[in-house]
């Protein structure tokens, strides 16, 4: 986080940073007006100094974003020169609503990573939760809504499975979610049984999880508005908040930057939307549950344990942290986006398969966790990844399509990009190591 | 200062705990009373942290009683600790790397608002403990990897003196310290005493066993070697209970011949 220091500097409430009085023998702290340490680099007053404080995180490694945005960028660039379909709306359309499947699944795989572990039965939990999801209310009858709570307990439930397997019994959770990975699959095929495919009928309600669209203008702008206007409010309060009780805020002028930035992003995202037939149910809803799991983590001690977990189980156990009680829940979440995940693809698809979940699934769940930023190191990352991640992902995937370039350079080029994200994770962490930020 | 009870705070009766063929500790008695500093002494390897890892709930004895305020109470795990009121500094510090200075402090036992983290408050009352106590550090939003290993101890130190605790352990608190920071540690230690609060403090450093220490408490190859009273005993004396030598010539001269008959 960048914190202004300097405006507080001096003033009485300044303490943690106050040299330790007359025993303090540092002659710049003390005939210096200011009172911190003098070999802290304080950022300057306004936008230059959020400039070079900039500078100075690329170069500790503390890229951020960085990396990602420039690619996704670059990615598009590259599209676009090749084939102007590829900005249409109706491509932009198809690519935000194609996010939300894969991409919801890597939300639980950036909670599992955040913990420092791994989880390879994603797919193949997705699946099944398609699977079961289309067998009971196809087959069986059973009404939507409850089949759709019966898909979701179910993947919450495996999670669970290996959740307690790797805390309780102690077994490596590679280990367990690779078992995981094949007996749900298998699980899967037997509970489609003879059947094969099952379809998913065109005016279902869960068909519309992707098929549906507000088509109203007023509709995403009202939502760009919303979004911005309601960052805006939550940087200001908490900066007026801060510098009530007088310790560093955001600087007025940094958080209009920063709003400035959103604005353009998700008005620009409104007006291409509306060129085609309006905002996507299956956006809102892919960002609806990016700005809660992202509350989760940054905002409420369950995220902060997590967390913690990532950094040192150790510390955290002494802490008095329940290990086992948080690491059981987030395999579970894992499960339970999984399968959330799973029936966003098999709306999209129309019917549950054979081969559900499977193929590269799985791969690109992972792989958007990581190229979003998060470390597969643990401790470290965002829920916004799972979102930059699948953009990147999703962009090279729908603009080879576009180009029509075969799905075996495609896995290449995917492999490749994944490659590039985990050498750059690796080297930030180095690097971070060596500025003392690791 | 507070009222003290008569009791004991804090009363280990028989502590053992072995790792696989080590015995580590064998049958430990310690009594900490409130507004008592009590120095834990005793070479490498002694048990001293495996002692107190097992009042804190980290590593819990195999066999003994602890009790606490007079009452034999159960702690297998950190939590319960944390809920008698036992705060802990350990040697090997245990702060997540990851997290911020202020996240440390306040892990496992975050101020919320609403049901959501209040970093703001979290902030302020870090930066006010944290000058309370005069720690310096750059800034209470960087990362603790960032800190040097001095730095780090006075986050763990401030650590433990959140959510007033009632016994404060202090695994060598000052082994990483600069001589400033070392006075600092020990007013606080001072400090904490003259609160009614009971510390344990273990350290190397005689001088400063000497300068804050009540009693001291000997441990020697994972058994109890002696408590002294510090104002009466000599610091050879308290050493040679720690090497070995104990504080009577006859068994002295024993050991003397023992050693030189190996
Ligand atoms: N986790 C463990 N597994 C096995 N043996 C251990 C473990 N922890 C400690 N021991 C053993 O127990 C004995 C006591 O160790 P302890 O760490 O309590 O010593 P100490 O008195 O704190 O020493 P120091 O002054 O070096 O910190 C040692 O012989 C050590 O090898
Ligand atoms: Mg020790």
């Amino acid at each position: 986080m960048t914190t202004n220091v300097d405006k507080t500097n001096g003033g009485p409430s300044n303490g943690a940073n106050k040299a330790s009085g007359p025993a303090d023998a540092n002659p710049v702290a003390k005939d210096a007006v200011t009172v911190v340490d003098p070999r802290l680099l304080v950022r300057q007053e306004g936008f230059k100094g959020y400039l070079t404080e900039f500078g100075r995180k690329m170069r500790s490694g503390d890229l951020g974003v960085v990396p990602v945005i420039v690619g996704i960028a670059i990615i598009w660039a590259v599209f676009q020169a090749k084939d102007s379909a590829f900005l249409s709306p109706k491509n932009l359309s198809d690519l935000s609503i194609l996010l939300g499947g894969t991409g919801m699944i890597s939300v639980g795989i950036v909670f599992v990573l955040l913990l420092g572990e791994i989880d390879l039965s994603v797919g193949s939990v997705s699946g099944l939760a398609a699977a079961t999801l289309a067998v009971l209310n196809v087959n069986h009858g059973v009404p939507e809504g409850i089949a759709v709570i019966a898909a979701l307990a179910s993947g919450a439930a495996l999670g669970a499975v290996h959740g307690f397997f790797f805390a309780k019994i102690g077994v490596p959770a590679f280990v367990v979610t690779l078992a995981g990975l094949l007996a749900w699959n298998g699980l899967m095929l037997q509970v489609l049984g003879t059947t094969g495919t099952i379809s998913i009928a065109d005016d279902s309600f869960v068909r519309d999880l992707t098929a549906h669209y507000f088509s109203q203008l007023i509709a995403a702008y009202g939502a760009a508005t919303v979004a911005t206007a309601g960052f805006f409010l939550a940087q200001f309060l908490d900066s007026r908040r801060r510098k009530a009780v007088g310790i560093p805020s955001r600087p007025l002028s940094e958080i209009l930057v920063r709003t400035g930035v959103l604005a353009v992003i998700v008005y620009a995202a409104a007006w291409r939307l509306n060129e085609y037939k309006g905002l996507p149910l299956a956006l809102v809803i892919f960002v609806a549950v990016l700005v809660i799991l992202d509350f989760v983590v940054r905002r409420t001690s369950y995220g902060r344990k997590v967390i913690a977990l990532g950094g040192s189980v150790e510390a955290a156990r002494r802490a008095g942290i329940n290990v086992v009680a948080i690491r059981i829940s987030v395999y579970s979440l894992a499960g339970l986006m999984a399968a959330f995940g799973g029936i966003m693809i098999a709306s999209r698809i129309g019917s549950a398969s054979q081969q559900a979940g499977t193929g590269n699934l799985l791969m690109e769940a992972i792989a958007a966790a990581v190229i979003g930023g998060t470390s597969l190191f643990g401790g470290r990352g965002s829920v916004w990844s799972a979102l930059l991640g699948m953009l990147v992902i999703g962009s090279i995937s729908s603009g080879m399509n576009l180009l029509g370039v075969a799905n075996s350079v495609q896995y290449m080029i995917t492999g490749g990009v994944l490659l590039a994200a985990v050498v750059i994770d690796s080297v930030s962490r180095r690097t971070q190591r060596s500025a003392g930020r690791g | 200062m507070a009222i003290v009870p008569n009791g004991p705070v804090l009363a280990l009766r028989g502590i053992s705990k072995r790792f696989g063929a080590v015995q580590a500790l064998t049958d430990i008695h310690l009594e900490v009373h409130a507004g008592e500093v009590v120095a834990l002494v005793g070479d490498n390897g002694a048990g001293k942290s495996t002692l107190v890892k097992s009042i804190a709930g980290v590593g819990p004895a195999d066999e003994g009683v602890i009790e606490w305020q007079g009452k034999p109470v159960q702690v297998t795990r950190p939590h319960d600790a944390q809920e008698l009121g036992i705060a802990t500094v350990y040697q090997d510090l245990a702060l997540c790397d990851n997290i911020d200075v202020v996240g440390n402090l306040f892990l496992g036992r975050e101020i919320l608002r609403a049901g959501v983290l209040d970093e703001v408050e979290m902030e302020r009352r870090s930066r006010e403990l944290l000058q309370t106590l005069s720690i310096r550090i750059p800034s209470v939003r960087i990362p603790i990897a960032s800190l040097s290993g001095g730095q780090r101890q006075t986050v763990a130190i401030a650590r433990s003196m959140l959510g007033e605790p009632k016994l404060v352990i202090l695994d060598e608190p000052t082994a990483a310290l600069g001589v400033e920071q070392t006075a600092q540690v020990l007013d606080l230690v001072e400090r904490l005493r003259d609160r009614g609060l009971a510390v344990i403090l273990i350290s190397h450093n005689m001088a400063d066993v000497k300068a804050v220490a009540d009693r001291v408490a000997v441990l020697r190859l994972g058994r109890n070697n002696g408590i002294f009273d510090v104002k009466t005993t000599s610091q050879e004396e308290i050493i040679s209970a720690i090497t070995g030598a104990t504080d009577n010539a006859v068994t002295r001269r024993k050991a003397r011949s023992g050693e030189v008959a190996k």
